[in-house]
């Protein structure tokens, strides 16, 4: 479980995050919602460690990330896997190199062991036909999936990904979604997503936060989102008529 | 205020940079790759520039003694001092700080826009150290460019030499051996040493703290090589200064 406790940051002082507290549930999908710059990436970064807060706390399972020694936040670092937002996949490995990489850094697994593991992950994301060819020469979705290859080689116990389905059309952002959720729930780990992706928000939110200007506006799962009347949620959630109508017929049979 | 800080950030870098090396890290992998990127990659621009330089000094120094009194063999004696106490040391990490310079710059900040450098912190690798370091200890070779620089310019010169009818075989070959002074050679090598450090680290700095997009990874590469040129000038005089005044 990742606890959230007053976490605020700020560039050049603009305050982008304000006061934010929430938890994340372990073997639960998390989501992080809310518009092009509403703070989500910022928040999603200060739990990663790559921005530091101004105040608040982050702890991982009773771990606070900032109090921790060098040695146990590397340890914890390892223990967290991401699926940045365009891929970032190192362009000068190939799809098997980018998701061995992690365990050539952090395993004591000898060169066959770990040509298994990269196997075997590769066939969890369905690309074992794909490990030989460098990044530029897959698809964006395909690039996905070698990223979430490499962010759960280890076996990690905490998942972010930041909006793992932009850019991608919808059969293959389903696809995605539905191979976070299953990786998910088979490894029991903590899952954080930021999304923007109302799809991925209905089939897999199982908890999710809006944040609007840098605040935590509401908090909940993806079947309260269709019951509340919260502004921010209607807003942000009910701007298309697509989903108004969504809600509506849910409403109606429920 | 802001070269200030960004000195102290430099320096701040370097102290980053020879620390946690990563655990796991396959550094001999690396190692070769940066070495044949920085320095195998260089060889083909290194000998054609040296030996038409070394060309351009030999007939210059040729066409200006016009003096029946003055020696032929001082035409392989001035390319010879030119070649090896300025122009390779010197005026070659100038080129290199546009070829190899803007390569790394390029190629860190290419990685910073991608999120790359941040994949790598997130894992718990210590991304300065697994980038940079290994571009310091490839460029110790560097020495070794200079040194076929430093060769084919001569020999460039005595081409030109003879060919243009400037200077025989002979006169150039005692000109070249005239008043050698060994240490005029390692002179030339303290400073291509410092100057390849020079050129690992500050386009490394310049890619690795740009912010922003595509443009800014052009604009980072233009400034990492005024930056590069500038520094590599200003410490040659210090050099010079130094070890051999």
């Amino acid at each position: 479980m990742i606890k959230v406790e007053n976490l605020c940051k700020s560039f050049d002082g603009v305050e982008i995050l304000k006061n934010i507290s929430t938890c994340f549930d372990e073997g639960k999908t998390n989501l992080i919602i809310g518009s092009s710059g509403s703070g989500k990436t910022v928040f999603l970064k200060c739990m990663l460690g790559l921005y530091k807060p101004d105040s608040g706390i982050i702890t991982f399972d009773g771990l606070t990330y900032s109090e921790a020694d060098y040695e146990s936040q590397m340890t914890l670092r390892t223990k967290i896997g991401m699926v940045f937002q365009g891929s970032a996949l190192f362009d000068s490995m190939s799809v098997a190199g980018n998701v061995m990489f992690p365990l050539n850094m952090f395993s004591k697994m000898n060169k066959a062991e770990m040509k298994a593991r990269v196997d075997q992950v590769l066939e969890r994301v369905n690309l074992q036909d794909a490990q030989h060819k460098l990044p530029s020469q897959i698809s964006g979705g395909m690039q996905k999936r070698v990223a979430i290859a490499r962010s759960i080689v280890l076996n990690p116990k905490y998942l972010f990904c930041d909006e793992p389905n932009s850019g991608l059309d919808p059969k293959t952002s389903i696809m995605i979604d539905n191979l976070i959720q299953e990786i998910t729930r088979e490894y029991n780990i903590t899952t954080v997503i930021n999304s923007h992706d109302m799809n991925s928000v209905m089939e897999i939110g199982e908890k999710i936060i809006l944040l609007k200007g840098g605040k935590k506006a509401w908090e909940g799962t993806n079947k309260e989102i269709f019951k509340t009347d919260n502004k921010a949620v209607t807003d942000f959630v009910y701007s298309s008529n697509l989903m108004k109508k969504v809600r509506e017929v849910y409403r109606r049979e429920n | 205020m802001k070269h200030i800080r960004n000195i102290g950030k430099y320096f701040i870098m370097l102290r980053k940079v020879f620390s946690n090396p990563p655990r796991g890290c396959d550094f001999r992998e690396v190692l070769v790759k940066e070495i044949d990127d920085l320095i195998l990659n260089s060889m083909g621009i290194v000998a054609f520039v040296s030996f038409f330089v070394g060309g351009v000094v030999s007939i210059q120094t040729a066409l200006n003694l016009t003096n029946p009194i003055l020696p032929k063999f001082l035409i392989g004696f001035a390319t010879r001092q030119s070649i090896i106490l300025e122009f390779s040391p010197t005026f070659l990490s100038i080129i290199m700080a546009g070829k190899v310079g803007s390569f790394i710059t390029s190629s860190i900040g290419t990685m910073r826009v991608t999120e790359q450098i941040d994949a790598l912190e997130v894992m718990g690798v210590n991304s300065l150290n697994y980038l940079i370091f290994p571009k310091i200890i490839a460029l110790m070779l560097y020495p070794f460019i200079i040194a076929i620089s430093m060769f084919l310019g001569v020999v460039g010169g005595w081409t030109a030499a003879v060919m243009g009818g400037f200077a025989t075989t002979t006169d150039y070959i005692q000109g070249i051996q005239i008043d050698f002074i060994p240490y005029h050679i390692a002179y030339a090598f303290i400073k291509t040493c410092v100057f390849a450090f020079i050129l690992a680290t500050i386009p490394s700095f310049h890619g690795y703290y740009m912010r922003g997009g595509a443009l800014e990874v052009g604009k980072a590469s233009t400034t990492a090589f005024v930056w590069t040129s500038v520094t590599i000038i200003v410490l040659n005089y210090i050099l010079t200064q130094m070890l051999l005044s």
